[in-house]
């Protein structure tokens, strides 16, 4: 290792056993490949996302596997290959940043470059701090610069060393959408030369969706899912992965009869009498589905719509309005509860209150099958 | 004046010795996960519980001419080491031991383990670690560390008494020498060093608190 340094795929077959007395039995037990450029790593706290990258890093041992970037082995338990941490050329940005509080801007991104002459590390610095953006920090202390700007600094201290590989564990939540798309350009323009893989890894769905290329979806220690961000998430074959996703309403329900030639189905949602299209699955009349519905993707009426292309409208009555930020939560007794998110400006617009009655509009291809 | 003046030159001598032997032993018992540990845990500790006669009585038994650490110096000096300034120096060190190991160990474990990830996966290997990272976040922990041991050094009667007799200028130390004129009933002299103690103690005990207090810290405040 050391030298020249040619980015290249991160290939990675871990498997680890956490032993707790406490909780069950927990084994991260995955197989992954990350192509150059941005993968994001998804699924709920506790999957085991943060325990993989530390396997990759080497700031954890794996129990058995291998890890290869670019071809280059930093982990073989079969042949007993197992370079340190400090050795495997990786860059790491944690998600509490771990910017050395007592050194400056520019001393934190000159740390990992003690191998080099005064004057090439000069330059160095100077160049990735401008590529961030952060040069009128050089001299400030970690504790007197803003969030954004540490989770600049922290990029820019990883990424001077010229890494094979870069992880990101979560490093930007916290940061209004703005100001993470921004750091987001950068990275991604600083990528477009080194053309490294990279490693994103979070729990939000709106990161996804900002990001996204490729998506390994992970939980409870396996990936269950890998694709495009729509293959991945739209069509969630998993509860808690739907939950995380975004899918507020989570239905079961019986299904009536298929309408092949309509590429639908109607399923009669648990007990009640509330019936929905949603689109065509491998089923038969009377099989068990659960149907997975965003609240963002319901829109509510006060008067019933006529004229719509929307096959499901349902009556219900408004149970409780709850402000949430810059959205209102809205449950809706249709015989089955419903989540629906409206604007602050829709409930004063519509008169909406407790008690109300209202209908609830759905396209069949928001509802998504799950199982 | 005599005995101010030994006294202060073995405290600076044992503070001295036991900040370099003491890290590495703080860093071992603050990092290992060794399951064992706690047993060194306790030697460390044992200083604090002993009474100094008991610790005083075997360092003299290992440093005469027959104890094995008296043999060693014998044949390495070519004199013994009790009753020696030597032997005083390290009878003190190991009666100081704890109060230089355990603010040691409590700063170093107080450093964020995720900072010693990151300088690892910047490059650094552990003493780079140590150096650039540990030491510098654990500073108030060494100033503990160093003033703990002189003063406890510089008050310290038993052991000394035990280990270096009370020959004037190579070990009698001040609380050696207030006790003697005690004895000889010279009230004003054992006062006036008694006092001097008792200020010097409670300027170093205040640089202590200060820097733990952070009122005065050797780098940038946050």
């Amino acid at each position: 290792m050391g030298g020249e340094v040619k980015p290249g795929v991160l290939a990675a077959r871990v498997r680890k056993a956490r032993r707790n007395t406490s909780a069950p039995a927990f084994v991260l037990d995955v197989s992954v490949e990350v192509p150059q450029g941005f993968t994001i790593l998804f699924g709920p706290s506790g999957a085991g996302k943060s325990t993989l990258l530390d396997c990759i890093a080497g700031l954890t041992r794996p129990d058995e596997g291998q890890i290869a970037v670019g071809g280059d082995a930093l982990f073989d338990s079969s042949r007993g290959i197992d370079f340190p941490a400090q050795r495997r050329q990786i860059a790491y940005v944690f998600q509490t940043l771990a910017l050395f509080p007592h050194l400056t801007v520019e001393e934190n991104v000159a740390y990992g470059l003690s191998g080099l002459q005064q004057e090439k590390r000069q330059e160095r610095v100077g160049e990735i701090l401008a590529a961030f953006r952060v040069e009128k920090l050089r001299k400030q202390k970690p504790g007197e610069i803003s969030g954004g700007e540490k989770q600049r600094v922290a990029l820019a201290r990883s990424l001077v060393t010229d890494p094979r590989l870069l992880l990101l564990d979560e490093p930007l939540t916290g940061l209004d959408a703005e100001l993470k798309a921004a750091i987001v350009d950068d990275l991604r323009a600083w990528n477009a030369a080194k053309r490294i893989p990279i490693l994103y890894v979070t729990h939000t769905r709106e990161e996804v969706d900002a990001l996204g290329e490729r998506v390994l979806a992970m939980e409870n220690g396996h990936i269950v899912s890998a694709g495009a961000p729509i293959e991945v998430l739209d069509a969630p074959r998993r509860k808690k992965l739907a939950q995380a996703a975004g899918f507020e309403n989570l239905l079961g329900g019986t299904v009536l009869d298929l309408r092949e030639a309509d590429g639908v189905m109607r399923v009669r949602v648990e007990e009640s009498a509330c019936e929905m299209e949603v689109p065509l699955g491998y089923a038969v009349p009377g099989d068990r589905v659960k149907v997975a519905i965003r609240a963002g993707d319901i829109l509510l009426a006060v008067e019933r719509p006529i004229g719509l292309s929307a096959r499901n409208i349902m009556e219900g009555r408004i149970v409780s309005l709850e402000p949430r930020g810059t959205m209102v939560i809205a449950r809706v007794d249709c015989g089955v509860l419903f989540v629906v998110h409206v604007t602050p400006g829709a409930v004063r617009a519509l008169g909406l209150a407790a008690e109300r009655r209202v209908w609830l509009v759905l396209k069949t291809h928001s509802c998504h099958l799950v199982e | 004046m005599d005995a101010l003046w030994l006294s202060m030159k073995l405290a600076v001598c044992v503070a001295a010795i036991l900040l370099a032997i003491g890290m590495p032993v703080a860093y071992w018992l603050a990092y290992s996960s060794w399951r064992g540990k706690f047993l060194l845990e306790s030697v460390v500790a044992l200083p604090l519980v002993l009474p100094p006669t008991v610790l005083g009585f075997y360092a003299l038994v290992a440093m005469g001419p027959r104890g094995p650490l008296g043999k060693l110096w014998i044949a390495l000096f070519g004199h013994g080491l009790a009753f020696t300034f030597g032997g005083l120096i390290l009878a003190s060190v190991l009666y100081s031991f704890p109060f230089a190991v355990q603010p040691l160990v409590a700063s170093f474990e107080g450093v964020d383990r995720k900072l010693l990830d990151a300088s690892a996966v910047l490059g650094a290997g552990s003493l780079r670690t140590f150096w650039r990272v540990i030491l510098p976040l654990s500073l108030p922990g060494v100033v503990t560390a160093g003033v703990l041991s002189f003063a406890h050094t510089l008050g310290e009667f038993g052991v000394v008494l035990m280990v270096g007799g009370n020959l004037a200028g190579v070990t009698r130390t001040v609380s050696i020498d207030i006790y003697d004129r005690v004895q000889s009933l010279e009230y004003g002299e054992a006062n006036r060093m008694a006092l001097l103690l008792l200020v010097i103690s409670f300027g170093v005990l205040s640089v202590v608190y200060a820097v733990n207090r952070r009122v005065w810290t050797p780098w940038a405040a946050k």
